[in-house]
């Protein structure tokens, strides 16, 4: 039988990995995603997982050493965070490169100077090009079953690519939810066992990795490009297969908020933006103010098609980025006005900078932000705002 | 026990083929195929950038037999790591896990996960070979460069002041560890590094050969002199034979007359720009080094 527990993110994304059955963790500890990995050493040591923990000196090995452990054929886990995740930033191309099916939880945190241990998106936005599949959660409960999904879909053999499960610092990873646990039969049914035929088997000799230039890189860069692609359909359908064995689903690379009629959309991702978002169009709509929000679930693969689809008939939009790309706009923002080109008509659209650093952004801002932008929907066209400076 | 002395001619390229893209007297590739010869065909590699990557595993001119992995540089302590992880998680324990790291890769940028593998405790075979420069990508100062030797890097010799060292002593990090097996080595005493070979696979838990490897591309000499040069490092007291077992150092070969150092440096053009004081130098660093591992295998 499953079981309810109250408990953070941090504890049900352990809970997600040990389900998985995970045989190599290799971690190295960072806030504010440790308790992550304390929590799975807590199950080894207990005897519930049988898995092996290798303590790296670093980030950069503790995804070699999950790395190792993947060509070695096994399922492996790890979890970091900003600098950690920045730490790590060489070995993320090579696993993604070579299309190891590693997961790991990005518990999101600010990176410095200054030095600040709190919650935003900039450390996975900055690893947005490594050629990860990057998902957004919004509550525990999501954490912990997209994790189980991640090495599902991480291990298809046409997608062969590794999955960042990201989760707001603190307001997920350490906030306490009421969280479901799944049964281990019905996960073990859902999950097939880990298996790879790339891996170092002396009765099969391959050379992983090989010396590559030109033509060869570009076939097998070719190759990434279309597993990435491939990969919108199995998150879609594994979302789906997920719902029907737990009842839970999430609607697979977005999800959707009284968005079907709305004059104005809020865009966003995680928890704490598209909490407050939740809150904010409920609100408007109590004012009589059509509101609605898509919140990006996968923001790579970028489900371009789905935003532009749920997107057409706003007048406005209001994109929430936790995260800024210095010299530009928010990075999220970028990505959404991109999905839009060519619209006609062109919902006006407008960057919200805010929750930078752990900073709150509650449900009345995103309020007047979005009612302010359908008011001057017709003669802003795009507009950046920045919290706290306005 | 290896006992059987056979010809170069007379291996075969079972594990590794013959051709590989190493420059003409290349020593890295021999310390490579020496190895494979004593582990067998149960053995998979995981190699960073360096020199050994570089000329066995380029597409399409692929030179190993045995599965092969290629790594990012600083990754070899954590990637074997891993891999000896995932094989005792799935029972299999009939196969060496070997990471196979140049000096820079092991000294330099590798160090921190070379330390932490040592420290785990898990069971795999660590073999650094040491050509003492970044030679695949243009003879670049390593710390386990010798003082003294031009690199493309530095020092620049009319500057060479006192506080210029020697090589960093890699053994001495690695023994420090506590780890059950360590040794230096030299392709040039195939025989001596072959024992040292088999002793680390019939080792359970870390093991560590140091081993150097004489480049002629990078050293400046004919690339005949290969083996002449190695043994000429050992009999000057540049580089030493020995090995740590049981928490004692013991020295596998003496020279029974130790040949002054200039003899060897003579004989590269990387050494070419040093004056006699430097020389002095060098031979006392040399000596001094020495006298501390004869101490140390001195004592009970």
């Amino acid at each position: 039988m499953s079981e309810k527990k109250f408990t953070t993110g941090a504890d049900a994304v352990a809970y997600g990995a040990k389900l998985a059955r995970v045989g190599v963790i290799s971690a190295y500890p960072i806030t504010p995603s440790t308790h992550i990995v304390e929590q799975l050493a807590t199950f080894i040591a207990n005897g519930e997982l049988d898995a092996d923990f290798i303590k790296a000196e670093g980030e950069h090995s503790a995804m070699a050493g999950c790395f190792g452990a993947c060509i070695a054929g096994v399922r492996t886990f790890t979890a970091t965070a900003s600098h950690g995740l920045a730490y790590m930033h060489e070995m993320l191309s090579w696993v993604a490169g070579g299309r190891f099916p590693v997961v790991m939880a990005v518990a999101n945190r600010s990176v410095g100077a200054p030095w600040s241990i709190w919650g935003e998106h900039q450390d996975a936005i900055l690893q947005r090009d490594t050629g990860w599949i990057q998902f957004y959660v919004e509550t525990a409960q999501e954490a912990l079953d997209t994790t189980i999904q991640a090495f599902k879909i991480a291990e298809n053999h046409t997608v062969s690519t590794p999955v960042m499960v990201c989760l707001d610092g603190f307001n997920i990873s350490h906030a306490e939810e009421i969280v479901e646990i799944p049964d281990q039969d019905k996960v073990d049914n859902f999950l097939p066992p880990f298996s790879r035929s790339v891996v170092l088997d002396p009765d099969n000799p391959l050379i992983i990795d090989v010396g590559a230039m030109g033509r060869l890189t570009g076939v097998w860069r070719f190759e990434q490009i279309q597993a990435m692609e491939a990969a919108k359909k199995v998150i879609e359908d594994v979302d789906k297969e997920f719902g029907k064995v737990f009842g839970r689903s999430y609607g697979g690379l977005v999800d959707t908020y009284k968005c079907e009629d709305a004059e104005v959309t809020v865009v966003g991702m995680g928890g704490l933006a598209c909490g407050a978002t939740r809150d904010a169009v409920d609100s408007m709509r109590n004012n009589g103010v059509r509101a609605g929000m898509l919140r990006l679930r996968s923001f790579r693969p970028f489900p371009n098609e789905l935003v532009r689809q749920h997107l057409a008939k706003a007048k406005s939009v209001v994109v929430i980025d936790r995260d800024f790309s210095y010299g530009n706009e928010g990075a999220v923002y970028t990505e959404v006005k991109a999905a839009l080109y060519g619209l006609q008509p062109c919902p006006s659209i407008t960057n919200f900078i805010g929750g930078l650093a752990g900073a709150d952004l509650v449900a009345q801002e995103v309020q007047d932000i979005t009612q302010k932008a359908l008011q001057t929907a017709s003669t802003e066209r795009t507009k950046l705002i920045f919290q706290y400076t306005e | 026990m290896i006992t059987k002395e056979i010809a170069t001619r007379e291996i075969s390229p079972d594990e590794l083929l013959l051709n590989t893209l190493g420059c003409a007297g290349c020593s890295v590739v021999l310390a490579a195929r020496w190895a494979l010869k004593v582990l067998g065909k149960r053995t998979v590699f995981a190699v960073p950038a360096c020199c050994l990557a570089s000329v066995t595993i380029y597409w399409p001119q692929m030179a190993f037999r045995i599965p092969m992995v290629s790594i990012p540089f600083a990754t070899t302590g954590a990637v074997i790591q891993g891999i000896s992880a995932a094989f005792r998680h799935r029972g299999i324990t009939d196969v060496n896990v070997v990471g196979v790291a140049g000096d820079g890769g092991t000294a330099d940028i590798g160090l921190a996960s070379f330390s932490q593998a040592l420290v785990s405790r898990r069971k795999f075979i660590y073999i650094c070979v040491d050509n003492e420069a970044y030679m695949n990508t243009g003879v670049q100062w390593s710390s386990l460069t010798p003082y003294g030797a031009i690199t493309a890097t530095g020092p620049v010799p009319e500057v060479m002041q006192e506080r210029d060292h020697n090589k960093k002593d890699l053994f001495g990090i690695a023994i420090a560890h506590n780890i059950p097996y360590a040794a230096t080595a030299c392709t040039s005493y195939p025989l001596d590094f072959m024992e040292k070979v088999s002793k680390a696979a019939n080792t359970n838990g870390p093991a560590f050969i140091h081993v150097l490897t004489p480049c002629p591309t990078g050293w400046g000499y004919p690339e005949d002199k290969t083996i002449e040069i190695g043994r000429l490092a050992v009999e000057s007291g540049m580089w030493y034979l020995c090995e740590y077992q049981n928490g004692k150092i013991r020295f596998t070969y003496r020279p029974e007359k130790k040949v002054p150092v200039s003899e060897y440096l003579s004989l590269q053009s990387r050494f070419r720009r040093m004056k006699p004081e430097h020389i002095t130098q060098l031979q006392s660093m040399v000596d001094k080094r020495l006298a501390a591992i004869e101490a140390l295998a001195s004592l009970e």
